[in-house]
C-alpha cells in the first residue's frame, strides 16, 4: 500500500528517514547557532585532558586601539615544555570581515576554538541574513571559553583576545577573557600570554589616544620585541628564516594583514636603534 | 478499523504533481545565468527582506521560488549541510553537487511519503575557478535534479522565459548584458521591471573566499541603463 497516511509533520519524518540534509522538527531547531547545531547532530568533539603529556603552547598576543580601528599582533613561537615546537605558528586570525581573534594558551584547543568561532559567526550571518553585533560576537566567544572550562582545569586553558571594528559605534573595541569565559572590555590596549606583561608595560609607556596606523604598528612591534627579550616562550623576529610576528589591522574596511616586508622593515629599524643605544645587558 | 478508499498510485502522484506545480507557477520566477566573471541570479521580488536568493557557502548560492516558508527552510538546511561538511572536512570539500543531491533526496522523500509535497522549486549554483567549473542545479518539487550549464529558469511561466533566454544567451557575455537579458526575459515584451522590484545577486570569481554578493538597487539600475 502506498504511504499516504497522515504523518505528524514533514520535518520530523525527514529527520528520521534520512540524514543527508540536517532538518529539525519545529520545537527542536538549533536556530542560527552552529555550536548548537553540532551538539544536536552529535558532532561535538570529546573533552581532553593533558595529564603528564607535553602539549603545544602559544604565547604573546597584543591588541591596540588606534585612530582607524584596532591592531592585533602575535609572535610566531609555539613551545612544548622547554623546547620550541614550531617557529611559524599563526596566532592572529580574522574572525569575520570586521573582527579578529588572537590566541594564547594550549595551541590545539585554541586553533579548534578559532575554527569553530569563525564558522559560528559566518553561519549566523548566513542563516539570519545579518552579521552579529561586535558585542554579540564577543559574548559568543565568551560562551565558547566557558564551555572549555573542564579542559582548562586539566591544563588546556585557552585565553584569546577578541577585537574588532564596531560599525555601529564607529570605533575599534578590544575584549579580553579569563578561563571561566569572563569577558572584559579593554579601553585602549591589552596583551596576554606568557610575555603579555612585558608587552603591556612597553605599550603603556608610549600609547596615546588617536594614534596613526604607522605609530600603532610600531608600538605593537616594540611590545612583541620586549616580550621576546624577557620571555623564553615568546619568539622574536627571525631574519635567518624570514619569520616575523603577525600584525593585522581591523578598520571599517575590514580585516587586513600587514604585509610581511613592512613588518620586517620595522623590526630591522628597531634592531638598528637598539644597537646604537649600546645596551650591554 | 475502517479501510481508506483505494486510489490508484498514478492518480496520487499526478494529483500531487498538479498541486505542487500549480502553486509554484503562481510565484514570481527566477533566472540564473553564467557570465564571464561568474554567475548572475535575478528575480522579481518587491520585498527587501524576504529573499529568494541567498548565500550557502564560499562559492555556492541558493535560489528558491514558490512558498517562502518552505524554501527558506530548505535554504537553512543547505547552509547547515554545507557548514557541517566544511567544518568536519575542509572548505574545499563543500560542493554544489552533493548539496543538490541532498535536496533531491529530501524533496523526493516528501513528495512520495507526506500528505503534501513542498510547493517549491530551488536552484543550487556554484561558481568555479574558471567558466568550465560553473554549475547550476535545478531541483523541482518531486526531487528531480537537472544539471544546467548556461542558465536556469525557475517558477511560473518558465517555458516562455526559457525561450527568451535561449534566444538572448551569448557565451561569455558581461554582467550588464546578462542582467539586461535576464530582466527582459522575466518581464516579457509588454512591461519593464524597476530596479527596486528586482532582487539581484552574483557569485563573482574575483570576490575572494566568499564569492556571493548582493547587487544593490542603484548598481542594478546602473547596469540596466
Amino acid at each position: 500500500m502506498l504511504g499516504w497516511r497522515r504523518s505528524r509533520c514533514w520535518q520530523a519524518a525527514n529527520l528520521r528517514l534520512h540524514m543527508s540534509l540536517p532538518l529539525f522538527p519545529v520545537g527542536d531547531d538549533p536556530g542560527p547557532s552552529f555550536s548548537r547545531l553540532l551538539k544536536k547532530s552529535g558532532l561535538t568533539p570529546p573533552s581532553l585532558t593533558s595529564e603528564a603529556v607535553e602539549i603545544r603552547h602559544g604565547t604573546t598576543i597584543v591588541a591596540i586601539r588606534y585612530a582607524e580601528g584596532v591592531i592585533m599582533a602575535g609572535d610566531r613561537r609555539a613551545t612544548e615544555g622547554y623546547s620550541i615546537a614550531h617557529r611559524a605558528i599563526e596566532k592572529v586570525f580574522p574572525a569575520d570581515r570586521h573582527s579578529a581573534v588572537a590566541i594564547a594558551g594550549a595551541a590545539g584547543p585554541a586553533l579548534e576554538m578559532v575554527k569553530l568561532f569563525q564558522t559560528n559567526l559566518e553561519h549566523y550571518e548566513k542563516v539570519e541574513g545579518v552579521a552579529l553585533s561586535l558585542e554579540g560576537k564577543a559574548n559568543q566567544l565568551g560562551g565558547m571559553i566557558r564551555d572549555n572550562l573542564p579542559m582548562a582545569m586539566q591544563g588546556l586553558a585557552v585565553v584569546p583576545i577578541f577585537a574588532g571594528y564596531d560599525l555601529r559605534r564607529q570605533t575599534g573595541r578590544i575584549f579580553t577573557y579569563d578561563v571561566t569565559g569572563g569577558r572584559y572590555e579593554e579601553a585602549d590596549f591589552h596583551a596576554t600570554g606568557s610575555g603579555g606583561r612585558d608587552a603591556r608595560t612597553t605599550i603603556k609607556m608610549v600609547w596615546t589616544d588617536g594614534m596613526a596606523r604607522d605609530e600603532a604598528i610600531e608600538l605593537a612591534v616594540q611590545g612583541l620585541y620586549e616580550a621576546a627579550e624577557e620571555d623564553s616562550a615568546t619568539g622574536g623576529p627571525d631574519p635567518v628564516r624570514g619569520i616575523y610576528p603577525t600584525v593585522a589591522t581591523v578598520t571599517d574596511t575590514g580585516f587586513e594583514r600587514v604585509p610581511d616586508p613592512e613588518v620586517a622593515e620595522r623590526f630591522q629599524a628597531l634592531i638598528q636603534r637598539k644597537t646604537q643605544q649600546g645596551l650591554h645587558q | 478499523m475502517s479501510m481508506p478508499f483505494y486510489v490508484a498510485p498514478e492518480q496520487v502522484m499526478k494529483d500531487r504533481a498538479d498541486f505542487a506545480s500549480k502553486n509554484v507557477a503562481r510565484g514570481r520566477p527566477l533566472v540564473a545565468t553564467a557570465y564571464d566573471e561568474g554567475i548572475l541570479l535575478a528575480a522579481e521580488n518587491p520585498s527587501k527582506n524576504l529573499h529568494k536568493i541567498s548565500e550557502i557557502y564560499d562559492r555556492i548560492a541558493f535560489g528558491g521560488v514558490g512558498k517562502y516558508s518552505e524554501y527558506d527552510q530548505l535554504r537553512q538546511a543547505g547552509i547547515r549541510h554545507a557548514d557541517i561538511k566544511g567544518y568536519q572536512y575542509s572548505r574545499e570539500d563543500v560542493d554544489a553537487r552533493s548539496l543538490a543531491n541532498a535536496y533531491g533526496q529530501t524533496l523526493t522523500q516528501v513528495f512520495t511519503h507526506e500528505m503534501k509535497p513542498l510547493e517549491v522549486e530551488i536552484l543550487v549554483a556554484e561558481v568555479g575557478m574558471g567558466r568550465d567549473g560553473d554549475q547550476l542545479f535545478h531541483i523541482i518539487y518531486d526531487g528531480t535534479v537537472q544539471d544546467e550549464d548556461r542558465f536556469s529558469v525557475l517558477g511560473g511561466d518558465s517555458d516562455t522565459i526559457r525561450g527568451r533566454m535561449e534566444t538572448a544567451y551569448t557565451e561569455g557575455w558581461d554582467i550588464g548584458a546578462a542582467l539586461k537579458a535576464a530582466v527582459a526575459a522575466l518581464a516579457g515584451p509588454d512591461r519593464t521591471i524597476a530596479a527596486t522590484d528586482l532582487e539581484v545577486a552574483v557569485l563573482e570569481r574575483s570576490n575572494g573566499r566568499r564569492a556571493f554578493r548582493r547587487v544593490p538597487d542603484d548598481e542594478t539600475a546602473g547596469l540596466l541603463a
